[in-house]
This record gives C-alpha cells, structure tokens and sequence, in this order.
C-alpha cells in the first residue's frame, strides 16, 4: 500500500505541474487508463490475500476517484487560462476605425424642405410639385400679373421662348392644382425658382415653399395662426412674429412676415441689420382675379396663400452665412449637415 | 422714395419722434428702410465769407483766405480748394469745431503759414458722399450763423421702400396723407395757388394720342432768368430726397414732382417750333434725349412733337434740341397725365429708368396736372421772375382710368380679417384715405380717390381698412378642418425617401443648377434638342440641363480641386429637352470616384469601378421592390463605349450607368475616372406590393457548375438559361466566379454559376437534382455553346 500512497502522492504533484491540457490527457491515461498505474496496482489486487482484497480495492478506488477528480479540476484550471491566452491573443484595437463605408446626407436645403413638409404635412397639407419650365398665362397672368404689369419688373425672369419662362416662383403650381382640384385644399410647393439676378445675396437659382389653403371659411386671422405657428416650430423657439402690409398682385390683403431676430432675440445686431426683424415669408388672402381664371366659386370659398424662401430659412435655422454657398456643393459644406 | 422728415412733420404737425413714425409706417405698408441724418455730427461751424484770398508763398496749390465769421476780427484760413475766391459764401470751422469722424479742428501752420479754421466742403460735413470744392452757401447766407441752423439740419431722409401699388406715396403730400390717417393729426393746408397770368404768350397743344395721355397741360412762361441760385429750403429738401440741384427751373420741376407727386417737364419755348403734338411714334423714329443718347423710338411710342420732330419721350425724358440751359428766358412748362398702360415697359424697353416714367408707369394722380402747373409756375415766377401765359390743357376726359364705387359688406369685412371692426373706425380710415363713403344697409359705397390705382374690388377695401387698423392688432386663430385620412400607395416613393436612402449609402446630395455651361451639355446631350435660355445670366450658365450627370461631373471637378478625391454625389431634379414641348422629367442621379472606401486601416485601398456604381444601382432599385431589372451594354454620348450600360425595368430602358468617357474626363480636367449613373424617377414607384409565397419547408440544396464559353457572351445570358432549365425547381442562381487565362483557351472564359434547388412539397432526391442539372448542362451546352469544365 505504501506503493499506492506514493503513486497518488506522484500523481497528485504531476497533475498540478502539468501546464498543457495535451500533458494533462497523457497524464490521466498514465495513471488511469488501461495500462495506468493504478489499474496496474488494480490488477495486482488478486495476488493479495482475499480477506484483505475488499479493504485494499476501496482504496484503489479512493485513491483513483480522488485522481480523476484532480484532473478534472486541473482540466478546467487549464481550459480557463488557454481560453484567456486565445481571447488575449484576440484583442484588437477599439480605438482603431471602423471598416467600410462613410456616411452621406442631405443637402441643406433639402433638410429644410423636409421640415417644412413634415410641419405641415401634419396640418393636412399635402405637396404637389409641377414644372420649372412654366407657360407665361401660370407664372403671371393667371396670378393676376398682366403683360403691362409693373410687378413683372419685380421678377427678372428667365425666357426660353416669348410666351415660356423659368417659373419664377412656385405659385404657378397653386394656380394647378386650383385648376384641376375642388376645395377644401390645403397644399405646399416645394421647388426650385428662378430670377435673372446674380450677386451676394442673390442667385439666379433658389427654392421656395409656397402653400395655398382654400375652404368656406378661411379668414387673415387663421393666416396668421397657421403662419405664426409654423415659425414657432420651424425654429423651435417661442419667437414673436409680426405681419406688415405688402403687394403681390395674387393676394389681396397681402403682408410681409417678421420674425424677431434668432440671432438676438430682437435686440439688433449685424444679421438683422439692427432693426431686431427678420423678413422670413410673404402672404396674403387670395386674390378674387387669382380665382377668376379657375373653377372654383370665390362666393363660397376663400382662402390664403404664403410663401417663403427656402435657402433663407436655412440660413437662419443653420447659421449660414453666404447664400452662394448651397450651389457651390463643396462637400465640407455639405458634411455639416444630415 | 427718400424724403426729409423735417417737411413731413410741416405737412402733419405729429409728435411722433423719427423711429415711432418709422415703425407707424413700416406697419402700415410703407416700409421704411433706412432713416439717416440729413448730415454728419458736427458743430462750431458757421457761415463764413471770403474777403481776400491771397497766393500761398511755399504752396502753388493753397491759398491764405481772410474769412469774415460776423464777429471779432477775420480768421486767416489757408485752403486748397480751386473755388475758395472773393465773395464766397461757405461753411467754416472755427477753431475746437469737432467734424464727423470725431475730426477736431486746432490752430495749426500750413507749410509754416498760421491756419485758424477750416473751409469746408459738403462731404466734410456729411451733406454728400464727395465734393470737388468749398460748399458755396447762397449769397444771403448770413454769416456768423451756426451752419446746422442756417440749414436746419437736424432733420433726417427716411427712405421708404414702396411697392409697386403705392404710387400715391411718392411724394411728400402722399405720405404725408398716410400719416395723417395713421396718427389723427390733420394736415397742414397746401401753399394757395394763385398765378397772375399777364402773358399772351400760349403754346397750342394738339393731342392725337387721346387713350394714352388724356390730360395735357402747358404754359408759357416768358422773361425768367434761370441763372440765380435755388434758395436753400428748396435745394435742402431736394438734396434730403437724393436729388441734384442744377438750376431753379429743374429745381422747381423736381421739387413739384416731390411735393405733390406730377412729373413734369420744361421745354425751352425759344426751341420749340410751332404747335406741341402729343402722339404715338411710327416706324423708326428716333430722337436725342437730355442725356445725348440717341434712341430709336419704339413704335408706338408716346411722344411729345414740335413741328420739327419729337421734342420728348413722354413720360420718361425729354429731348435735347428743346434742352433748357443758364440762358434760357422762356420755358413751356408741361404737366400731364399719361396712362400707366401707355408708358408700361417703354423705359424698360430701352434699358432707362427716370424718376418721372417710375411714377406715370404706376399711376400719376390724374386730377393733379393743372394743380401742378399752378404750383411750379407760381414756384417758378417766384425765383426767376417772368410772366406765366394761359394754360393750354387737351382733356379726354373719356380716356381717364375708371373710378368705379366699390362697395365693401360688413359681413365679407367680419369674415376675411376674423374681427368685427366698429363702422365708425371703418369711415375714418377711409375718409382719411380720401374715400368718399356711403352707409348702406351691407355696409359701405365707397368711391376711389383719382390718386388711387390700386382700389378696384372690396377685397382691396378690405385690406386698407386692415393696413391702417393694424394687421397686429388682428386677431389670431387656429385652423379648423374635416380630418382627411390621405390616400398613399405603398409603391409611391417619395423624393425624400430616395434621398434618405441614398444618404444613407454614404452618397451626398448636392443641388447644382438647372441651366449648364454649352461645353458641358454639349459633352453628355444632343445640342439640337437642348432647351436654351433666351436671356442667360451667363454664357456658362445659358443651356438647359437634358441630364443630371454634367452637373455632378462639375461638382466632381470643383471638389477634386480642393484636394476631395473621393466622391460620392448624388442629386434629384428635373432634366429638360425642348421636344414636344418641354418635356421636364424627373431624375435621380448619382456620381462616383476616387476610392471605393474611405481611406482607413482596413479598408479596400482600390478606387471604384464600374462594378461599384452598379452595385449601387442594383441596390437602389432592389430597395425600393423593383425587380424585373436588366442591364445591356449601351452607348451613351460622354461615357465610355466598353463601360456602359442601359438599365430597363420590364423591358424599357429607364436609365444608363458607365464611365464617363475618358476624354470627357480629360477635357474637363478630371484628373481621376468618375462613374455615373441616371435614371428617372418614377421607375423608383413603379414597384409592386409584396406578395407572399409560403416558403418551403424541405431543404433546400446548393450545386455550382462551371461551363467555358465564348469571352463575348453575357454571363447573364448563362444565368437566364440555367434559371430556365431548373423551371419550378430554380430558386437562386448566379455567377460566382469568371476566370480568363491559363487553362482556358484564347476568346473564352470559364463561368462558374452557383445554383439553389428546391421543391415547395417535397425533399429533392439525389436523382432529381441530378436530372435537373443535366438538363442545365444540357441547355448550357444548347443555347450558349457552353462546354462543360
């Protein structure tokens, strides 16, 4: 027996040295596999005399129970250090960048439709769009702006023919949809315009918004709930606004809108040329010639039209200082948005 | 319109100080947009005169003047001007006077020649923005008095920007009307109008053109001297409004026109031969104007005629021939009312723009034109002596713009602004806006001062009475409407939606414009279809965009210029050819190059390829449901002939993709390929709604099978015939690998495609996979010549 002491005893120091799960295997099959120590010992049970064979067997079986379970907890000591070696061989850089692509965005004007969209979108107003290359009855006469008129001095118009004309506002599209539509409607246009006029504040191409709302009952005060309102939530800001008298041969009464100025919350600065105000939008109650050329009963229904600039939204909304800069399409500008 | 204030508040004695009457006014329509003082921040200076002026012993150029300022003794003062003489009346700053631009005035030595003062010019006062000499004060100027009082110069020019309705409000008496409504505060009575006429001397006038000048008065005014000095209120005012003074006949005209709003014009009487006739002009006829221009007349024109030809273009600039000078002794004095309808346009027509065509093309008050006459000649006699003759007035009364009365409901008032408005607050507001009113059971008859032109319809009505109460003080209410639920097709995708997704596929949007360089159209369209402006802003700015890519090629450049190699654009807008009409068809369009990723650890170092464009393009269509998709390689004009291809949706072709051609690329200095793709928009909603097939529940199994063919044959067409063969079976195929070179003979290539088995109601046995691919192979080897690998 003193050989079993000294087999476990051997056995018990090798297993805690062993530092390879290979080791450990040829370990277990050294000393209990079928050619093992211990089954060797096992086997030699038989030369004992009988009387002793039961006492010395459990013994045998002790000590081999009391290996296997040496081993096991060594194979998982082993399992768990290998497991960490792997995952600390694995570890990369986090800091290091992503792979694959970057990430595109919006233009700004865009962004700035969209919002302006979803605003009123939610109000009911659906957008309709229409074509850039407008007939001249759309852009002018049917708004009330004859051939004589001095307000087409107004607009430095852009012609491709005598009687075709680069739309210089997105209100021929309102005329549109009152042509071939019955009220109520409650409309935006979104689109590109055109003026013959290039300068610092000023490019031969832009975008506005402009909305119609027709019902049988649409009064100036729902105009300037509607308008005050939207400014309110375009700008997320409690700003005050006010309405001042103005001309455009389609609306009649027609006003300008100001807002105080976002940049100094009214108290003059350099953006709002010290006046506190900003001109952001004009508007006005459609004007009954603006029906005329239309089906619909200017008796029975009345509406208001509104329009505003959309690069100059952006402007104030973004912070942006030159207006040239939303066709220069330089992509760092453009990255600064989504 | 610019216009002192100081003479406002002399037409309505308000107590409104500038800023109140600014915003009053701003708030009624008449937008003020700037308000200036009438003159710099100065003091200590005085009127002065010069009694010796001797030469400067070191100086050619500098005098020593001995200025007398009233009392003490006279201040020697060396000045530089070329008009410091004898007798001359100026401005002087005495010594510790303070100028604009905090400029102090000290004794001091001029190259060594004591200086006790300055003279001073207007634009060293702030009076004008440059000056070429001393100011030359009147002769009566008194000296000793302080400058600001002399000239009453605390006043300020409020400029007010009109819209084109408010012809009324360009002159004092108009605005002056305006702030009499607004702040209650009647106005000042006009100057009485009394002419002694003790002149025979008439001018006959004849006018044919009855519809465009229906009022056509004139007066002879005979022995004036025009060579004295305009005294200094009237030139102060004209100067205050941004006008010249030159002498007291075109200082008299200009200053009625501001007054009261009535261009007018004179005509030496000594050069005017015969009758004046006022008619259109015929066929090319031309004339020289005030200015020297020599015009042709457009006909149809109106004009003013002697007996000898045109003697003005009517309402816009008289003629040279009857020019008025220093020596002129007589004047015809013309005060008419042209139709706005006549002159629309005219000035314009001919690049000119004058004061007077501004006024008569928006509306001149019609019942002014004697009233007019009247004031300039009583003005006029006033300051040149002379003997005014009979007015010679041609009426067509019949031709003046109607003055219908409108007539304004309460009810309609209450429900446009959302407010009921007193009735008595209504007939104060139009009273004072010269609106005759008569109570009606409705509301109002209203009749339409001559000086308006732009109240026709009650809705007009509606918004005077609106602009005066205050739009602000208007109330505020919330829409109120059926709710709607709006109809919205699954399959229509929305600009926004492309936008968004394309975004998020690392491409940018840009915006560029609509009209390109010639060059660039000329590179990607067809010139003899393209749409080109009449009137561009530019040459490089003149042709329609017939395709979205040559603006993103531009962008492409301008950015690659400023060292952005890697670019991925895309943008949405209409492109334009000039058949059929115009046709203006929406498109999305995207541009790529440089790298295929960007530059980082990691990633592929490879710049795109026409694979990477397509990849892009098939995903987009992919994204939104379209999926009967084919490409064919195509030729499309500023892309490469070997790398491009059509892209058809259900067999028509909604599309290209490619390589900009090379030398496309070249001549537009793009020193890296960019690969482009376009497409109209609306194949992006002309998917359809997804419709559901049970998937299968038995395995499904996957067999690749390489055949070599001809290097020519589309790998698609490999892939149709293999889908065809396995029929119902086919569920996924596609090319995995093409491979050329050792191992596959000269003109061939190897394909090897990878094909996925299925059946819906069965597991596929080994034999029926074998049976299906055989009849692959065999339809390979049929149709596309295929040999198996």
């Amino acid at each position: 027996m003193e050989e079993l002491k000294q087999i476990s005893a051997d056995a018990e120091a090798a297993i805690n040295a062993v530092s390879g799960l290979a080791d450990l295997e040829q370990m277990r099959v050294d000393y209990l596999g079928k050619k093992g120590a211990l089954t060797a010992v096992l086997k030699g049970l038989s030369q004992l005399p009988p009387d002793q064979r039961p006492a010395a067997g459990a013994l045998v079986n002790e000590v081999k129970a009391h290996l296997q379970t040496l081993i096991n907890e060594r194979k998982v000591t082993l399992e768990t250090i290998a497991l960490e070696q792997k995952l600390s061989a694995e570890a990369v850089d986090v800091t290091a960048p992503g792979r694959g692509q970057g990430t595109g965005g919006l233009h700004p004007v865009s962004v700035t439709i969209d919002r302006i969209e979803a605003l009123f979108s939610a109000m009911g107003f659906a957008s309709v769009e229409g074509p850039e290359i407008e007939d001249d009855y759309h852009n002018f006469t049917a708004l009330n702006i004859p051939e004589s008129h001095p307000a087409r001095a107004m607009h430095d118009t852009f012609y491709v023919d005598t009687t075709h004309v680069l739309r210089t506002h997105t209100s021929p599209v309102q005329v549109r949809v009152m042509e071939s539509q019955e009220p109520p409607l409650r409309i935006i246009c979104p689109g590109r315009v055109y003026r013959c006029d290039s300068d610092l504040t000023h490019t031969p191409m832009f975008h506005q918004v402009e909305g119609l709302l027709i019902d049988e009952q649409s009064s100036f005060a729902d105009l300037k709930g509607l308008i005050e309102v939207f400014l309110q939530r375009f700008f997320e800001k409690d700003l005050e606004v006010r309405f001042r008298p103005s001309y455009f041969p389609f609306t009649e009464p027609s006003a300008e809108v100001d807002i105080q100025c976002v940049h100094c919350s009214g108290s003059g600065c350099r953006v709002c040329s010290q006046t506190g105000w900003l001109e952001v939008m004009g508007c006005g109650m459609v004007h009954p010639a603006v029906f005329e050329g239309t089906q619909i009963d200017a008796q029975r229904f009345s509406g208001f039209a509104f329009g505003m600039g959309v690069e100059r939204l952006a402007m104030l909304r973004y912070g942006v200082t030159d207006l040239r800069l939303f066709f220069d399409n330089d992509l760092r500008f453009l990255a600064q948005f989504r | 319109m610019k216009i002192s204030e100081q003479w406002l508040r002399e037409l309505v004695p308000h107590t409104l100080n500038v800023n109140d009457l600014s915003h009053q006014l701003t708030m009624a329509g008449l937008e003020v947009d700037a308000i200036e003082p009438v003159a710099g921040a100065f003091e200590n200076v005085v009127v002065g005169e010069i009694i010796d002026a001797q030469p400067h012993p070191d100086a050619d150029k500098l005098r020593v003047c001995k200025v007398t300022v009233g009392s003490g003794e006279s201040l020697q003062i060396v000045c530089g001007a070329p008009n410091a003489r004898v007798g001359l009346k100026a401005p002087v700053a005495l010594v510790g006077a303070v100028l604009p631009g905090d400029f102090s005035i000290k004794a001091s030595k001029l190259r060594g020649v004591e200086s006790e003062g300055m003279l001073c010019a207007e634009a060293e006062l702030g009076l004008s923005e440059s000056s070429d000499g001393l100011m030359e004060l009147a002769t009566d100027a008194p000296i000793g008095e302080s400058l600001r009082r002399y000239l009453s110069l605390e006043d300020h020019s409020i400029e007010i920007g009109l819209t084109p309705n408010r012809a009324d409000c360009l002159s004092a008496l108009g605005i002056a009307r305006e702030i009499s409504v607004l702040t209650g505060v009647t106005q000042s009575d006009m100057p009485a109008l009394s002419v002694t006429e003790n002149s025979d001397a008439a001018i006959r006038v004849l006018v044919t053109a009855g519809s465009q000048c229906p009022v056509y008065a004139a007066r002879v005014v005979e022995g004036l001297d025009n060579t004295g000095p305009t005294p200094v209120w009237m030139t102060e005012r004209l100067r205050r409004s941004g006008i010249r003074c030159k002498d007291p006949l075109v200082d008299v005209t200009n200053y009625v026109m501001l007054e009261l709003g009535q261009p007018m014009h004179a005509f030496d009487a000594d050069k005017v031969v015969g009758a004046i006739t006022v008619r259109t002009a015929g066929a090319s006829e031309s004339m020289t104007l005030l200015d020297g221009k020599l015009i042709n007349l457009p006909e149809g024109a109106l004009l003013i005629t002697d007996e000898e030809g045109p003697i003005a273009f009517a309402g816009v600039m008289g003629g040279q021939r009857t020019a008025i000078s220093a020596t002129t002794t007589a004047v015809v004095l013309e005060s008419a009312f042209f139709a706005p309808h006549a002159l629309a346009g005219q000035a314009r027509k001919l690049g000119m723009h004058t004061d007077a065509s501004h006024r008569f093309e928006r509306g001149v008050d019609f019942a002014l034109a004697e009233r007019a006459l009247d004031r300039a000649t009583g003005l006029l006699i006033s300051l040149t002596g002379g003997h005014a003759g009979p007015v010679s007035v041609v009426r067509h009364d019949d031709q003046l713009p109607s003055r219908d009365l409108v007539k304004l409901n309460a009810r309609a008032l209450q429900r446009a602004l959302g407010v009921a408005i007193e009735s008595k607050e209504v007939d104060h507001i139009l009273n004072g806006l010269g609106l005759d009113t008569q109570a009606t059971p409705e509301g109002w008859i209203c009749s339409v001062p001559s000086w308006r032109f732009d109240i026709a319809i009650e809705a007009d009505l509606i918004e005077e009475v609106a602009r005066i109460y205050g739009y602000n003080k208007l109330p505020v209410s919330q829409i109120y409407a059926a709710l709607d639920m709006p109809i919205k097709p699954e399959t229509a995708t929305p600009a926004s939606r492309i936008r968004r997704y394309l975004a998020a596929r690392d491409l940018r949007e840009v915006i560029t414009y609509s009209f390109i360089e010639p060059k660039l159209a000329e590179a990607f369209g067809d010139m003899a279809s393209a749409v080109v402006l009449r009137n561009p802003i530019s040459e490089d700015l003149s042709v329609m965009r017939s395709s979205l890519v040559p603006g993103l090629v531009a962008v492409a450049h301008t950015n690659s210029s400023r060292q952005q190699s890697r670019v991925r654009i895309f943008e949405l807008g209409l492109a334009f050819e000039g058949t059929d009409g115009y046709l203006q068809t929406p498109k999305v369009a995207l541009l790529i190059g440089g790298r295929a990723e960007p530059e980082r650890v990691g990633n592929r170092s490879a710049t795109v390829d026409f694979f990477d464009l397509k990849g892009e393009v098939e995903a987009l269509l992919r994204h939104f449901g379209i999926h009967e998709v084919s490409y064919a390689s195509a030729e499309v004009k500023g892309f490469h002939p070997g790398q491009t291809a059509s892209i058809s949706v259900g067999g028509a072709i909604v599309g290209h993709l490619g390589q900009v051609h090379p030398s496309v690329q070249k001549a537009l200095g793009l020193s890296q390929p960019v690969f482009a793709a376009e497409m109209n928009r609306s194949v992006l909603s002309c998917g359809s709604v997804p419709s559901f097939t049970p998937v299968s529940k038995y395995p499904e199994v996957r067999r690749d099978v390489a055949v070599v063919v001809d290097q020519n044959l589309p790998v698609a067409t490999l892939v149709e015939c293999a889908k065809d063969a396995l029929g119902a079976l086919h569920k996924e195929a596609f090319v995995f690998d093409v491979y050329t070179g050792q191992g596959v003979s000269e003109g061939l290539k190897s394909v090897a495609i990878g094909l996925t088995l299925a059946d819906q109601s069965r597991t596929l046995s080994e034999s029926d996979v074998s049976e299906a691919m055989a009849q692959v192979i065999e339809s390979l080897k049929k149709t596309c010549n295929a040999e198996l690998r």
